[in-house]
């Protein structure tokens, strides 16, 4: 303890780069090991491709056996000869699955999913680092990955195996399968949410059957992400598979896939590690505009309910995702959100934050965009002169300055009429906003002053009928209207 | 709502009926543009309403408020507390009705926020509603919101029955029960763990033949729910449950369930049941904590995860103290007693500190023997543990110790491991130790701690951290308290005084940081303390160090002499105020650095100051009381000063 050095002692907040680096790297064991006995010491087998082609089905099925057992990778010294056989003999299934014709008969398919099941499906082990940030820290990686990696490997290319059969193996990898598989999503093992969204993504695409029950399982995941637990690792993976689920939705849209974009999607945004899955949900959203226009005003609406109030990072998303949409827009369809959206880009623009207003302004750089300003100028110049007209004397970045000159300059050329008399009306309509602000502290003062002479009243009277004493208060500030 | 607002505020203006105005006007607050305004215009609405009448509150802002329910969610979320206290405003529990159709749509809500508030409204004023009215009104609103179409509406409902369950007439309790049922199987997670959270709660209120035919039914499969989160709420109901039902039941009723949660393969449910304990235990009674309850607790104890053997181990010393009497010395020492010892020396830190946060109170179970064979060598091992949350957590739990076995046992490890602590290399540390200070020195005593202690508190004066440096001038003035002022002035006074010649500054304000302290400390004890150690010494002595301090050549120092002398300003007789610490002041007031004159300033106008001087002198009694006040509130109320002046 003698070794602290003076600087140590002065700053007793370590830079978080340092601690990260001083704990070493952390892979963790699962709950599952536990659930067993100690491992029995496994011998080799016969390698699958030198049996004779008689007795390989055997074979395969106690290749699969063997692959069943479970090993404590926590622990890095044990039973490595065994761990050694397994891995080998994992690789070599994965080979056998992949290359050869004909070896899924109908026998296999449970003793292929008990293995797989037994492998993968487990408690995912207690996050090593509650307040774990994804953009931040290192993932704790999942310890037995030498093996669970393969197994993946095996699910995946059984599954994309030309012999594969959905309607035998749909006994197998049934609804309580699925719902184990979107459980493991929340691993916090990148590598192994990847191998997830690909296999999900195979097994939505295999089992018509499965289809409802997987989107209705990822809408209560993520509801639960939402205003439950605010914690989900594989929300972006999940988005990943939805993008393209949407896409291939069928026209008109059910009401189920509405209610999903409205009630799900659109919370989505609100969660406050939005930045690790907003470029899926986004392109999720453009996805259900371009299937269906009519959406766009309920999305927009929805985006500006939810639209970031403290933390402006997200506010330059939510910036990016609306042009995104704006992108794509009807004419029709813009013309029923420009005021509401407008008025929120013209807070935007006159934002603090230099990247906020910046980005709210580069909406000036894009043609369609600037098109669609230009129909509608008579509508948008009055709700954007305003903020503008403030910001090119005030803000105190002078990028901004410049671009909202260059934004003022373009709005003229559109509609120089109207800019002429909205400039000169500005202080005008200033006084009236001061003034219209004043009348209501007023009000505000005499409802206060009503409030304290009823409860005086009340005190002073407390059986009378207070429905006698309302006419009175209701004059009292009457006179003031 | 665009129309409810026109028709208000359209006729007011054509017939020019002035007393329908407001209403408009308000309602225009109500929807302002900007939602802090909006919000504000809320948070006012029982102003609103008290301005509007209870008639016509009723007839149309609610009505209104009804109407605009899509809004923010912080709105909504003020609106729906606002409503829970509304009763009186619409007219009182005649009219409390009239209040649920805002609130069930506030229940329906998306914001798991706004959706409790609403609920915990819905219930406050379900009170308020005559058993009548419940049935005819409350009673179909629970029902509306249990078969709604989306989640948000049935989670809401899963909280309302058990308020309206027991003022309801039979027939309705059975819809009730259904319904409960219905939700209980929802196919929706969140609702299933809505419902699994009120289980408990519902069964409170069921009548004992009801908890036994459904409750349990609904228990059993909550808890083998394919869901670990509805899993692990099921545990907690099984607490209230098992309080419910008569002990021959329990065996059959509930402990299979609860031995299959203790062995949940979630971990979550494990630590829920870990985290339950205690309540477990007193709530399935002594007999089966023996039988089933001892060997669950080991296997926590040995769980294959931290959070749960963490969890296990800060239960230790409860489930120790609620085991049976008969039998509980035998099973610790058999049972917990070797898993406790398995946990000294756990890998993880959180598990160990749990540990040590309670290992000390089984000695007082265990008695004075068992714990110097036993627990004594598991102490030791943590006072040396590398963690030092975990030795801190064994040093503040001494008490415990002490009054079994006395503290000298442990005294020889004990200093070594607070003086690791005392030198930690994080402050927090550093820090939470001081503040144990006290507690030591009272339990070693005065020999001991001057010894082996006092060199460590004086060193903490000069910590490189201010957080360190104030808790030991604080740390100092608890310690003369204990040992008294004459220890004070042999042992700490000169070497503080002595610091004040400390060529680093901020050594130099530590001195006057404790003076200060020590001489507001002194006055406060006046009448405690001997006439030796009087006045006289401390002006004498000290007063002399601060006043040479306004000459110091760091403003900070020079600024700091002048809010310490408005400290003590009122403890001093007025001759040393008025020869002494006048001039230095009335010096100060003209220095160059604006700190110092500002703080010069306003110690020399604190009239404060001379009035109490004054008065002390005649009312020694009077200004001590008020003194004591100063302290707190640092500033003394005209009218106070007033009446000093009189009694002066």
């Amino acid at each position: 303890m003698s070794a602290i050095s003076a600087s140590e002692k002065v700053d007793g907040f370590t830079r978080k780069s340092v601690r990260k680096a001083q704990k070493q790297r952390k892979s963790q064991g699962s709950s599952q090991y536990r659930t067993q006995s100690a491992p029995v010491e496994l011998s080799p087998l016969p390698q699958l491709k030198d049996a004779p082609s008689t007795e390989q089905q055997e074979l395969f099925t106690q290749k699969l056996q063997q692959c069943c057992m479970l090993f404590d990778f926590f622990d890095s010294v044990t039973d490595l000869k065994s761990k050694e056989i397994k891995r080998a003999t994992l690789n070599e299934l994965v080979d056998y699955v992949s290359t050869n014709r004909g070896v899924l008969v109908e026998s296999a398919y449970p003793e292929i999913t008990d293995m797989i099941c037994t492998n993968i499906f487990r408690t995912l082990p207690p996050s090593d680092n509650p307040d774990f940030d994804p953009e931040e820290d290192e993932p704790t990686l999942e310890a037995s990955w030498p093996h669970i990696q393969l197994v993946y490997e095996f699910l995946l290319r059984f599954l994309e195996n030309p012999d594969f059969q959905p309607s035998i193996a749909k006994r197998y990898i049934d609804q309580k399968f699925v719902l184990q598989l979107l459980e493991l999503f929340d691993s916090e093992d990148p590598r192994e949410r990847d191998f997830l969204k690909t296999i999900l993504h195979r097994i939505y695409g295999k089992f018509l059957g499965l289809r409802a029950f997987i989107r209705k399982q990822i809408n209560n995941i993520f509801l639960r992400f939402i205003y439950e637990t605010e914690h989900f690792n594989g929300v972006a993976e999940l988005l990943e598979i939805l993008g393209s689920i949407i896409n291939g939705f069928a026209l008109p849209l059910k009401s189920e896939h509405k209610q999903f974009l409205m009630k799900v999607l659109i919370p989505l945004h609100t969660a406050k590690a939005l930045s690790l899955f907003h470029a899926q949900l986004a392109y999720c959203v453009v996805q259900f505009l371009e299937k269906d226009p009519t959406l766009t005003e309920p999305v927009i609406r929805g985006l500006l309910k939810f639209w970031p109030k403290t933390c402006s990072q997200k506010e330059v998303m939510f910036l990016g995702e609306v042009e995104e949409i704006l992108d794509v827009i009807e004419p029709t369809q813009f013309k029923k959100i420009q005021e509401p959206l407008f008025k929120q880009i013209s807070k935007c623009v006159a934002n603090p934050h230099f990247q906020v207003a910046e980005r709210a302004l580069y909406f000036w750089n894009n043609e369609y965009i600037l098109s669609l300003i230009e129909e509608n100028i008579d509508k948008i110049l009055p709700i954007m002169f305003g903020s503008l007209y403030r910001i090119s004397k005030e803000h105190w970045n002078p990028t901004i300055v410049a671009l909202v000159y260059n934004v003022l300059k373009t709005l003229m050329e559109m509609n120089c009429t109207l800019f002429d008399e909205l400039t000169s009306s500005y202080k005008a309509d200033r006084q009236r906003e001061k003034k219209k602000e004043q009348e209501r502290d007023e009000l505000w003062k005499n409802l206060e002053e009503l409030r304290l002479n009823n409860t005086t009243l009340v005190q002073n009277n407390s059986h009378a009928n207070t429905r006698n004493t309302t006419p009175e208060f209701i004059g009292l500030f009457t006179l003031k209207y | 709502a665009a129309a409810a607002a026109a028709e208000v505020g359209g006729p007011c203006r054509a017939d020019g009926d002035d007393s329908l105005y407001p209403i408009a006007v308000l309602i225009d607050e109500l929807r302002n543009e900007d939602v802090q305004l909006r919000l504000n215009s809320i948070k006012k609405l029982s102003t609103i309403a008290l301005a509007l009448g209870v008639e016509r509150t009723r007839t149309e802002l609610l009505p209104f408020l009804t109407d605009t329910i899509y809004d923010e969610d912080e709105v909504l979320l003020a609106l729906a507390e606002q409503l829970g206290n509304f009763t009186m405003l619409v007219g009182g529990p005649e009219y409390v009705h009239c209040l649920l159709p805002p609130l069930e749509s506030l229940a329906t809500v998306e914001e798991t926020v706004v959706r409790d508030k609403a609920v915990e409204s819905l219930r406050k004023i379900s009170q308020e509603h005559s058993p009548v009215d419940l049935e005819v009104h409350f009673e179909p609103l629970v029902k509306r919101l249990a078969s709604g179409d989306w989640f948000t509406s049935r989670t809401s409902a899963c909280g309302l029955f058990s308020v309206c369950y027991p003022r309801v007439s039979s027939t309705v309790k059975a819809e009730i029960r259904q319904h409960f049922r219905t939700l209980c199987s929802d196919d929706t997670p969140m609702v299933r763990r809505a419902a699994a959270s009120k289980l408990g709660e519902f069964a409170k209120v069921l009548e004992l033949d009801y908890v036994k035919s459904d409750i349990i039914s609904l228990f059993t499969a909550l808890a083998s729910d394919e869901q670990d989160s509805v899993r692990l709420l099921a545990v907690e109901a099984c607490v209230s449950i098992a309080t419910l039902l008569p002990q021959e039941d329990l065996e059959t009723l509930v402990m299979p369930t609860l031995r299959q949660a203790a062995e949940d393969k979630s971990w979550r449910v494990r630590y829920m049941v870990a985290d339950k304990f205690s309540e477990l235990q007193k709530a399935v009674g002594p007999e089966i904590t023996k039988n089933d309850l001892v060997p669950a607790f080991q296997n926590l104890l040995k769980d294959c995860e931290a959070e749960v053997r963490a969890a296990a181990a800060n239960k230790v010393k409860e489930f120790c103290e609620n085991l049976p009497e008969d039998s509980r010395e035998q099973i610790i020492m058999t049972h917990i007693l070797p898993c406790v010892k398995e946990l000294v020396s756990d890998t993880n830190q959180h598990v160990k500190s749990a540990l040590a946060s309670v290992i000390m109170g089984l000695s007082t179970i265990l008695g004075k023997d068992n714990t110097i064979e036993h627990l004594l060598p598991l102490f030791l091992a943590q006072l040396k543990d590398e963690c030092p949350e975990v030795r801190l957590n064994i040093i503040s739990n001494l008490d415990c110790v002490n009054e079994v076995i006395g503290i000298r046992q442990l005294s020889q490890s004990l200093l070594p491991a607070i003086v690791e602590l005392a030198e930690d290399a994080k402050w927090r540390v550093r820090l939470a130790i001081i503040e144990y200070m006290p507690l030591l020195a009272g339990q070693l005593g005065v020999e001991f701690f001057d010894e082996k202690l006092n060199t460590l508190c004086m060193a903490w004066l000069i910590d490189h951290v201010y957080a360190i440096r104030e808790a030991a001038t604080c740390n100092l003035m608890k310690l003369v308290e204990k040992f008294g002022a004459e220890w004070a002035q042999n042992t700490i006074v000169p070497k503080v005084l002595g610091m004040a010649n400390d060529p680093n500054y901020l050594h130099r304000m530590t001195t006057l940081f404790c003076l200060k302290l020590y001489w507001l400390l002194f006055f406060e004890n006046t009448f405690a303390l001997s006439e030796a150690c009087g006045q006289d010494i401390t002006t004498k002595q000290m007063l002399p160090v601060v006043l040479k301090m306004s000459n110091d050549q760091v403003a900070n120092v020079r600024f700091n002499v002048a809010k310490s002398l408005q400290k003590i300003g009122p403890v001093l007789d007025s001759n040393a105020l008025q020869a002494e610490v006048k001039p230095v002041l009335e010096k100060l007031a003209t220095d160059t650095d604006m700190d110092v004159k500002y703080f010069a300033q306003e110690a020399i106008s604190g009239k404060v100051f001379h009035l109490l001087s004054l008065c002390k002198k005649t009312l020694n009694d009077v200004s001590r009381i008020l003194h004591v006040r100063y302290l707190c509130i640092n500033e003394l109320c005209s009218s106070l000063l007033f009446t000093v002046l009189a009694l002066a």
